[in-house]
């Protein structure tokens, strides 16, 4: 039974990081942009317009709500509730730190440590084409749908090579699950002798498939310089022409979740998710509790520091053409994490014996 | 730990999820004002009155990369569980597995040279 509460509670404290963390995300970008032109970004609301974020939800809230009259009202309700969904059930299988330790029984720091772990992150971020496909369509408008389709389309491309890019992990690991692959990074040596303990990453062994990952996840999160669905310069506003207050909201936020939770997921696969040099230390002089939240700080900080990368990279790379994008997708990411794979392959073969 | 417990609490996160987007949709709905004239709840075309439907015939390049991704999809997953088997498949499921490839590249090959991929 306190299993249970412990994981209800865990659920909505997640919730709550997850939008709040999205909500400063939308003030971060601004503020990271406006560093980037040499400009200061929002300044009005608060300190240094700390309450920026707050201003805007209230906003987006007091709008007017339009539901264009040759849409189809229930799937165009429907659209930015799938994607906002699935944005907020990615993070359920993330180990978010060690174990928290109450009456002498652990309790893993993850809402669901499923055998299937990885996978139920692909399941869930495939859903949200949904989202974006279902909105574009049923907004009955031209923009939106060509926006809607070079979303899913890019989705779905990208996919495939994330999937490869990732067998190579998982062939390091021999398990799905997140737990025992971000415990196993905490083992060991890397390279199997240099002396730092939980320093061994996988970013170490797997620099291409971290590449081919990022690159990938850039492009799940339709960000630029792959942000084509929402190109303003073609298509308007791309698949949220029509959106107006919340249901507009909704698809901003999930954006901005999706990439906290890509950040996390990055983290928990190539950077040791919640491990760090002097944690195997740590948990032998300090209460476990106080270990987990430390570590948990270590994962968001990653976590975070992926965020900020995103941003970074938005301000620095222009937008790909969509041929260029597909070209990238099917006929450079595909062959190289398939070659990623065999050359994993083979050095496993050789090396374990 | 026992399995029932996660997949109870996957579906206590959906309808955490479930929740707040209820309670912003219904809240957004009675907050904002309500104006509405012909002109605001037709469809967005740059100003100009929007000509037709959008339900319109698009490129059938967008179609054809769904159905290639439901082919490549397929064999990656079959790749899954010998990646999670491959440290005691060894050697032998690795030869395996390189046939499978090969035979994967070759499909991949055919597309590329038939222009399936090509986007202008």
């Amino acid at each position: 039974m306190f299993l249970l509460i412990f994981k209800i509670a865990l659920i909505v404290i997640l919730f709550l990081i997850s939008l709040g963390v999205a909500a400063y995300a939308t003030y971060g970008e601004r503020k990271v942009a406006a560093f980037m032109q040499d400009r200061i970004g929002p300044d009005r609301a608060g300190p240094f317009g700390l309450l920026q974020p707050i201003a805007d939800g209230v906003k987006m809230f007091m709008k007017e709500e339009i539901i264009p009259n040759v849409s189809d009202k229930l799937l165009f309700i429907l659209g930015p509730c799938i994607f906002m969904i699935t944005a907020l059930m990615t993070s359920a299988v993330i180990p978010w730190g060690t174990a928290m330790e109450f009456d002498g029984v652990k309790y893993g720091l993850q809402v669901a440590d499923i055998n299937i772990g990885i996978l139920y992150v692909f399941g869930v971020v495939s859903l949200g084409v949904y989202g974006i496909m279902i909105g574009g369509w049923a907004s009955n408008n031209k923009f939106a749908l060509l926006g809607a389709v070079r979303a899913s389309s890019q989705m779905i491309s990208y996919e495939l090579a994330m999937g490869m890019s990732l067998i190579a992990i998982i062939m390091m690991s021999g398990s799905l699950s997140l737990n025992d692959i971000v415990a196993q990074q905490g083992q060991g040596k890397l390279y199997g002798f240099i002396p730092v303990s939980g320093l061994n990453w996988n970013i170490f062994y797997q620099p291409l498939g971290f590449i081919i990952f990022l690159i990938c996840a850039f492009a799940e999160c339709n960000r630029t310089p792959f942000d084509l669905p929402e190109c303003e310069t073609e298509l308007v506003g791309g698949y949220h022409t029509e959106y107006s207050s919340m249901k507009l909201g909704l698809y901003l936020f999930a954006e901005y979740i999706n990439m906290f939770v890509s950040g996390a997921i990055i983290s928990c696969l190539y950077f040791g998710g919640y491990n760090f040099p002097g944690l195997e230390y740590l948990s032998t002089v300090l209460n476990p509790n106080l270990v987990s939240i430390i570590s948990f700080g270590a994962l968001f900080t990653k976590a975070i520091f992926f965020v900020f990368f995103f941003m970074w990279i938005r301000w620095t790379i222009p937008r790909f053409r969509y041929d260029q994008l597909m070209k990238l997708g099917w006929q450079v990411l595909l062959p190289l994490s398939i070659l990623n794979v065999l050359l994993t392959g083979g050095g496993l073969t050789i090396f374990s014996k | 730990m026992n399995v029932s417990v996660d997949y109870i609490a996957i579906f206590i996160q959906f309808l955490v999820g479930f929740g707040f987007v209820a309670t912003t949709m219904v809240a957004t709905h009675y907050l904002g004002p309500k104006r509405k004239t012909a002109d605001k709840l037709a469809s967005f075309e740059c100003g100009i009155d929007s000509q037709g439907n959008a339900r319109l015939p698009f490129s059938i390049k967008y179609f054809l990369t769904a159905i290639l991704f439901v082919m490549f999809d397929v064999e990656v997953i079959f790749m899954y569980p010998w990646a999670v088997n491959f440290k005691e498949l060894g050697s032998t499921g690795f030869i395996e597995m390189l046939l499978f490839i090969g035979t994967l590249l070759i499909g991949f090959a055919y597309i590329i040279k038939r222009g399936a991929l090509k986007w202008e």
